[in-house]
């Protein structure tokens, strides 16, 4: 009998351990033929930890198992949801990116190949480097990590630039509050990223890669480091790819608690050892990124997402979406709902079903106040705000974005005026200190905003213009965008800020 | 001046990342792994060693908010403070822990057994409020769970 039993850390988070070490033991006590299998999650953090037993119908699941219920679970008493791929949740998605994770066991890798795995990258060593940028391209693939530049024509830029070395460099720094994406696939089908960063490799002529992992991450970079070593000793990595002739090699290095160093020429920084400070840019990474050589920054779903683009076509991924936003988004439904968790979809479903019928509402019973999309930079949107289309042009209309398709889900128990000055601290706390407006103003804008909230009416025309400069005036996003949140807070939720003087009179 | 051993620990964490580029911050992790904080003696044969100057060092430590110059409590309990977290009562659960170990964030308990600090985010934003113990993630923190947790670590 094959149980699975998630290894994902939001399942072990929640007790998934316990429940496999105690599924081991009874079945030893009571002699049972197990094989348990540590795949990754489904992405239904909710029914964590979900355990699966193969069935001739096949994978049944339970969740949430708790230890108590595992002699019931092995008894076969246990109440099951039906087999997991028949769950409306998962039915309901179109799973590209996400097409192994929590089927397989992550650091197999004849699972990964049984399931689709290395299909991409054998296609695009067949091809020429411009080739396989010009599928890219056409599969309308745009950066995952928040800005959501085309990927095809960043790549064709690096292909372009003349150099002795080039490198491919992963942005696995995912500080986003609300997001686990790049968490998730790393941790359960960390092979993807390996095939997607070889391929980019391949499509730029570069050799060297790297994988720049928060540290907030160890179970994410114990995995990956694992995954590494296996594909190295399968000849995937090093120094004849897959026996192409073509040498591309990839180390795992672990960030040090900056949320700045998501920013790609901090993270550059960073890896070359030193303060995690924004670069002006020009000059672009492409151009002169890593040791000032041409270097690929992609997010980790960018680059998860390329073999899947490889192996089923530029055509077929360009198929989904909305617009220009086009392909499959892995959205992450998180904060105050009934069914947090991964969903991927494509790009186009609107906000408001998404939280009503996907995520179920909130957790807590009582109405959603807000959502917040994007990470900590991101707008807070409210509910006359729902008809929005989930896609980059749409929520950008607006006045949002869709970031990293991070989605946080308040009640209406929220003080917004909280959350626009949680925003401002968490701006100072994370600066780098380059600009004033960004450095000086989140510390002057987190004052301004307790003014407010004494009841000094006053004080908001001084915090819009206080935002004013700092959109303005900001080398990078981190102070360019705290006035999202900020600004939102003001104008969709004006009673959160005038109550209070009431209250203070 | 560092002392005989401390040289040696040194050279060898140096040359386990003599292959690297840009070796300084997975250097920095050795360090911190092999004494739970920075030592101000290790400064100068880092920066010896890379062709840097002391201050380069320094600033590079006194920048990222992992590194630590003195040691922690025995356990480290990291509380995630950002949005999702917040969203289903994480600031009441920080009240609680900072009340209950009488310390502000960064803080280590009088019995040197727990150092608190803020994180912002763990990735665990679908089963929050989210902490971590020594490494160890834990979701779905409320009250009790979280007593439990300290009492463990001895605060
Ligand atoms: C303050 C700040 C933090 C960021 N954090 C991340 C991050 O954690 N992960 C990420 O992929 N991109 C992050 N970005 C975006 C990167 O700068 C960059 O656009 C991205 O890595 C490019 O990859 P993509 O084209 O695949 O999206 C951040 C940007 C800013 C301004
Ligand atoms: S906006 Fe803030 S984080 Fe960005 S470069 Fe300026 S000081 Fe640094
Ligand atoms: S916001 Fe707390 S774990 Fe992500």
């Amino acid at each position: 009998m094959k149980i699975y039993i998630p290894l994902d850390s939001a399942a072990k988070a929640v007790g998934a351990d316990d429940v496999a070490d105690a599924i081991l033991l009874e079945a030893n006590t009571r002699g049972l033929d197990i094989e348990v299998i540590r795949n990754g999650t489904r992405g239904m953090i909710w029914l964590e930890p979900l355990v699966e037993i193969e069935t001739e119908s096949g994978r049944v699941g339970y969740g949430i198992v708790d230890v108590a219920d595992v002699p019931a679970l092995l008894d076969g008493k246990l109440e099951s949801l039906g087999v997991v791929e028949d769950l409306d949740w998962m039915k309901g998605q179109t799973r590209l990116t996400f097409q192994r994770c929590g089927i397989t066991d992550p650091l197999s890798l004849t699972d990964y190949e049984a399931h689709g795995g290395l299909t991409g990258l054998r296609n695009a060593i067949a091809m020429t480097p411009a080739g396989i940028v010009e599928e890219v391209t056409n599969s309308g693939l745009r950066g995952r990590g928040g800005a959501g530049f085309p990927t095809g024509i960043k790549w064709n830029t690096v292909l372009g630039a003349q150099a002795d070395q080039k490198y491919i460099v992963c942005n696995a720094d995912e500080g986003d509050s609300g997001t686990f994406a790049d968490r998730m696939i790393m941790e359960g089908d960390p092979f993807t990223l390996i095939e997607g960063m070889i391929i980019a490799g391949l499509a730029v002529e570069a050799t060297q890669g790297y994988v720049y992992l928060r540290s907030e991450y160890p179970d994410a970079i114990d995995i990956m480091e694992k995954a590494v070593v296996l594909a190295r000793a399968a000849g995937i990595l090093g120094a004849d790819v897959l026996g192409s002739g073509r040498a591309f090699d990839m180390e795992i290095r672990v960030g040090a608690g900056a949320y700045v160093c998501g920013e790609e020429t901090s993270l550059l920084n960073s890896l070359e050892g030193k303060r995690g400070v924004v670069r002006a840019k020009p000059p672009l990474p492409a151009l002169e990124g890593f040791l000032g050589k041409p270097t690929v920054v992609n997010n980790v779903i960018s680059l998860a997402t390329v073999p899947v683009v490889m192996e089923k076509g530029a055509a077929h991924y360009a198929d989904f979406g909305l617009g220009r936003s086009k392909g499959t988004m892995p959205i992450q439904i998180a904060g105050n709902v009934k069914f947090g968790g991964l969903y991927e979809t494509a790009f186009g479903l609107p906000l408001g079903d998404l939280i009503d019928k996907i995520a179920g509402g909130t957790l807590s019973g009582r109405p959603v106040k807000a959502v917040q999309v994007g990470g900590p930079l991101g707008a807070y949107m409210p509910r006359s705000k729902f008809d929005t289309p989930f896609a980059y042009e749409e929520f950008d209309g607006q006045g949002g974005l869709i970031g990293h398709a991070g989605v946080v889900v308040f009640d209406d128990s929220t003080d917004m005026l909280g959350m626009a000055r949680f925003a401002m601290e968490f701006c100072a706390v994370e600066s780098c200190g380059k600009c004033t407006p960004c450095r000086i103003g989140a510390v002057r804008g987190v004052e301004t905003i307790d003014r407010i909230g004494k009841g000094d009416t006053d004080a908001i025309e001084l915090l819009e213009d206080l935002c004013e400069t700092m959109k303005d005036g900001s080398l990078c996003a981190l102070g360019g965008f705290t006035p999202f949140p900020v600004m939102s807070a003001l104008q969709n939720f004006p009673d959160d800020f005038a109550t209070k003087k009431e209250a203070a009179e | 001046m560092s002392d005989v051993q401390t040289i040696e620990i040194m050279q060898g964490i140096l040359a386990r990342h003599a292959k690297q580029e840009g070796p300084l911050l997975p250097i920095l992790h050795s360090v911190q792994a092999e004494y739970g904080f920075i030592p101000v003696d290790v400064v100068q044969i880092i920066a010896d060693h890379l062709n840097i100057t002391r201050a380069e060092v320094h600033g590079v430590i006194s920048f990222y908010h992992d590194f630590r110059d003195a040691p922690a409590g025995k356990h480290i309990i990291k509380i995630c403070r950002a949005e999702a977290c917040q969203s289903v009562g994480a600031n009441a659960l920080s009240d609680r822990a900072l009340e209950k170990l009488g310390v502000e964030w960064g803080g280590t308990t009088a019995n040197s057994s727990v150092t608190i600090e803020a994180v912002y985010c763990l990735g665990l934003c679908a089963c929050g409020p989210a902490a971590m113990v020594d490494g160890k993630v834990v979701g779905r923190v409320d009250g009790a769970k979280l007593d439990k947790l300290l009492a463990e670590a001895g605060a």
